[in-house]
């Protein structure tokens, strides 16, 4: 028994849990997450795994990961390169070693680096003798072997003993990093509460991992990291998915308005399908629908009919849904589109995330087809958001179009819980009166009246073809279409005035000012900051509004001598940016299925400054 | 002008007439269409179907039966091509108290709708489906439809289509729609008792009406339309009753195992009591599908009515009762507790 290890105090770290897709490394690295966000750390997540459910065993295809950076102080990012990684397997190695931080610490499953495995990940030599993992700390344990040895009398089969390596792999990270084992412990129970043996074997797991840190002599030190100092509160730890849905929850009831999701199943768009689909007892009705079309249409037909409609999914859902929404701008009801961007064209990389959708959201449609179209910017971001998208369809009658990511969506963070009463309501009308009714007629909004079926003396039609200002009356009249075009346009630029300005932070007199939109605010703001501990002097300001752009967004543009824009796609934001303000951009783009590394950014600032002065 | 000044009538529960159902816009199809029966026998039927106007919706996609809500002062949506079931599904689910209605047409509801079409059926959403199936594209000036007749020449096959055509009533029963039935643009009696039939049926309801397009496709359904060859070329199916046709009434089906036969009941041939009863509530589809299949085999006369009506739960009654039982089992939604979940934990 070694007494007295060392315990060294860190401020922060970034830990990458990866091995094949069977091995549970997303279950691994959520449960670490939740544990750490119990311990009171900042955090923020990125789970990265592979398209395949079950890729070939031991290949590099079939890697997932799971990647976390805590901290005692406000983070904004899951980290750029990994303190530490758990490889459970050649081939985790492989993919993940690159990534790494100098130095870095990896844990290896030393009884999964057998002839066969190392073949499979693609080794010519052993990595682990071939000098090539020279200036890592590489601790090899024994993980398969110590986990058998730990249930051999647990009365399972050898295959499922194997399948427990990742309670043990955990428990030795909680010892690591002095996390208490208990809320596993506690989730152990509750999850396998029907299956009382794998309920025993996994608990055994956990602790044998766990007292294998305190007793091995691989390990000479253990670490800390002290609780963040986040604002007072209570918290949570939620995904931008499940921010997203409670979102829409909480907006029904904030409207009054029963929810409605008319959905077809996509990567990485889904979660939120299952997330609402719990929630019936708020009164949500959850539609999977035959195809994407029938999804956005069924929507159209809630909506129709009075219900707060949405339909959520991703990049080729959305070119499916195009036509349908051109019938909601046309019928001006109360839509809200959601699409968790991935990598694109076509098939893509539907577990990887993009923010290639930007045009398909502002002009993918045939005709003059305005929507407004707002972005979430962190996980728990997608909540307000969400809010808001109800907010602004409602009192408009008009097509929102929500862009998420696979970023925001999958990864996680802190959520300060706000109080139900708190969070303003969402004020709708539908119209009741039949005097002087008129589907098509306009409020100071512009916008049209919402009345619906089963009102009596406000029956009337409406459809995709053009309809005649206020009566609503098919009309193929030049001059009507040429000013409905124009109504349309009028309505959703007016938004403007009912949107946040677009806010400068950081060195507000810099010449310098870093833009970009939705998912990328932690690595952008995380870069600014470091930049300017640097001593560089940035602005930085952020779009969550892209269709109508904030009214100040001229003026701020205006301001700065040299503007970065980055994005994860080829300069979509900075297209719109220059064409309509026309500033010359200089346009930061990375289209690798991947979020920016803050490091990418700084190092782009850096370039452009021309060194820090300090 | 608008079109939908508000009925001074329409809030207690009145009688209404075929006007009440009549909207201001004037009728743009072609003169002589057959769409102008089905409006007018739709438009008598609704004020007997015993729903309150304001409940009604009739939902379209595109092509010339679409423009058909326009039409109906009752609410309305014109939707886009081929989806006017998912529509009304949308519409149905989130709010089952409504009547809805989709007015189709071969190529909308086949073509590029079918996809919508057999989901509706499967699921026994409450929708009421009628296709005017005219066998022909009219809107886009007169393609064959995926209801052709193989061989069909038009501007876009000059040369005869070379792919066999849907059946439409086959597809309905394959799919388990839970009402499936047959009528004619130009028997307004029939047509009017169909509609009033489906009115009736909780669940999917589809009605196939063989409609002419004078302009494209005229005289498709002549044989069974025109006085002097209908008799001889349509039996009409009426429930526990053999099936007999023909001028004299002198013809009757037989069913020789899985094969139907047209028998002679003048000559001695066979007697009523050796016909097929026609029997709407068989639980097995097999019989209603071998009537569907009557249109493949020139020997057998066209079957109108119903064709099949089964009791299944509806999609959109179903759907709300697991959402009320959960209500039961968990409670009304609370937001504090929707919020406030999963791991917390507190910065003091």
């Amino acid at each position: 028994m070694k007494v007295g290890k060392e315990v060294l105090e860190l401020s922060d770290v970034t830990v990458r849990f990866a091995g094949d897709s069977g091995d549970g490394m997303q279950l691994t690295g959520t449960q670490f997450t939740n544990t750490t966000a119990l311990v009171g750390n900042d955090l923020s997540t990125l789970p990265d795994y592979p398209a395949e459910i079950r890729a070939p065993v031991g290949t590099t295809y079939g890697v997932s990961g799971f990647q976390l950076h805590f901290s005692s102080s406000d983070i904004q990012t899951p980290g750029d390169s990994p303190d530490i990684l758990v490889a459970m397997n050649p081939a985790a190695l492989k993919v993940n070693v690159k990534d790494l931080k100098h130095n870095a610490a990896i844990i290896i499953n030393i009884n999964s680096f057998d002839a066969r495995n190392l073949k499979l990940a693609g080794y010519d030599t052993n990595p682990l003798e071939d000098g090539s993992l020279e200036g890592y700390n590489v601790v090899q344990v024994p993980l398969s072997q110590q986990t058998s040895k730990a249930l051999e009398d647990s009365g399972l089969s050898a295959k499922e003993i194997s399948r427990c390596k990742n309670f043990f792999a955990l428990g030795m990270m909680y010892w690591l990093y002095s996390r208490p084992i208990e809320p596993t412990l506690k989730w152990i129970k509750d999850k396998f509460k029907d299956t009382p043996l794998l309920a025993a074997a996994n608990e055994k797991a956990l602790l044998a991992g766990y007292y294998f840190g305190e007793n091995t002599e691989l390990f000479t030190t253990r670490y800390q990291v002290e609780p963040a100092k986040l604002p007072k509160g209570i918290y949570r730890n939620i995904s931008g998915n499940e921010a997203l849905a409670i979102g829409f929850v909480t907006a029904s009831v904030k409207s009054g308005l029963p929810l409605f999701l008319g959905s077809y199943p996509i990567t990485p768009a889904s979660d939120i399908l299952h997330e609402l689909s719990k929630h019936k007892n708020f009164g949500v009705r959850t539609f999977q629908a035959e195809d994407e079309i029938a999804a956005i249409t069924s929507a159209i037909g809630a909506a129709f009919s009075g219900a707060l409609a949405i339909t959520t999914t991703s990049g080729p859902g959305v070119a499916l849904k195009t036509e349908a929404i051109g019938l909601a701008v046309m019928t001006e009801l109360p839509l809200i589109i959601i699409d968790v961007q991935r990598g694109g064209p076509s098939t893509g990389l539907p577990t990887k995330t993009e923010q290639s959708d930007l045009q398909q959201a502002i002009n993918g449609r045939n005709g003059e087809a305005p929507v407004v179209v707002i972005a979430a910017c962190t996980p728990a971001d997608c909540f307000n958001m969400a809010l808001e998208a109800a907010r602004l369809a409602t009192k408009y009658m008009v097509p929102v179009l929500y862009l998420s990511d696979g970023y925001i969506a999958n990864g996680s963070e802190p959520w300060k819980i706000p109080e139900p009463d708190s969070i303003p309501g969402i004020e709708v009308k539908f119209r009741t009166e039949k005097e002087g009714f008129a589907p098509y007629m306009r409020d100071e909004n512009l916008a049209r009246p919402w009345a619906i079926p089963g009102t009596a003396g406000l029956e009337h039609r409406i459809g995709g073809l053009e309809k005649s200002n206020v009566s609503g009356n098919v009309s193929y009249d030049p001059e009507n279409h040429e000013f409905m075009v124009r109504l349309r346009a009028q309505k959703v630029k007016n938004i403007e005035n009912d949107i946040p300005e677009l806010e400068v932070t950081g060195d507000i007199d810099a010449d310098v000012l870093v833009i970009g939109w939705g998912g990328t605010y932690g690595s952008i703001t995380e870069a600014v900051s470091r930049a300017r501990r640097n001593g560089g002097r940035v602005a930085q300001a952020h779009f969550k509004y892209l269709n109508p752009f904030p009214k100040n967004t001229g003026e701020v543009l205006n301001k700065y001598k040299h503007i970065i824009c980055a994005e994860l796609n080829m300069g979509q934001l900075a297209k719109f940016l220059k064409s309509e303000y026309l500033v010359d951009i200089d346009s930061f783009t990375k289209i690798q299925g991947l979020p920016f590394k803050s490091s990418e950014i700084e190092k782009k600032i850096e370039t452009v400054i021309g060194g820090y002065s300090k | 002008m608008i079109d939908n000044q508000p009925k001074e009538n329409s809030q207690e529960k009145i009688k209404y007439t075929a006007k009440d159902f009549t909207s201001s816009q004037d009728v743009r199809w072609c003169p002589g269409c057959g769409d102008y029966s089905i409006l007018a026998q739709v438009q008598r039927t609704s004020p007997d179907l015993g729903f309150k106007k304001e409940n009604v919706v009739w939902v379209s996609g595109i092509g010339c039966s679409s423009r058909f809500p326009y039409y109906m002062d009752t609410y309305g949506i014109h939707g886009i091509h081929g989806r006017a079931p998912a529509i009304a599904t949308g519409v149905k689910v989130n709010n089952p108290n409504l009547d809805v209605w989709v007015a189709t047409g071969d190529g909308d509801l086949l073509s590029i709708g079918g996809n919508h079409f057999i989901h509706a059926c499967r699921r026994n959403v409450d929708i009421k489906i009628l296709l005017f199936n005219n066998k022909i594209y009219g809107l886009t000036k007169g393609q064959y439809s995926p209801t052709s007749e193989k061989g069909k020449k038009t501007k876009s096959t000059p040369f005869g289509s070379v792919d066999f055509p849907f059946n439409p009533l086959s597809l309905a029963l394959g799919a388990e729609a839970t009402f499936v039935a047959r009528s004619l643009d130009r028997d307004p009696k029939h047509l009017q008792a169909i509609i009033k039939r489906a009115s009736e049926h909780a669940g999917t309801a589809f009605i196939e009406i063989y409609q002419n397009c004078n302009i494209f496709n005229d005289g498709a359904f002549e044989l069974y339309t025109e006085k002097d060859t209908k008799p001889d070329n349509v039996v009409f199916l009426e429930h526990g009753k053999p099936m007999i046709f023909g001028k004299n009434q002198d013809k009757g089906i037989k069913l020789e195992g899985l094969n139907p036969k047209v028998v002679d009941l003048a000559n001695g041939e066979a007697s009523v009591n050796d016909l097929w009863i026609h029997d709407e509530f068989d639980e097995s589809p097999a019989r209603a599908f071998i009537l569907a299949q009557f249109t493949e085999n020139e020997n057998m006369p066209l079957p109108v009515g119903v064709f099949r009506q089964i009791k299944r739960s509806t999609y959109d009654k179903d759907f709300h009762e697991q959402i009320e039982r959960i209500k039961k089992v968990k409670g009304e939604g609370d937001l504090k507790k929707l919020l406030f979940a999963g791991n917390m934990w507190t910065v003091n």
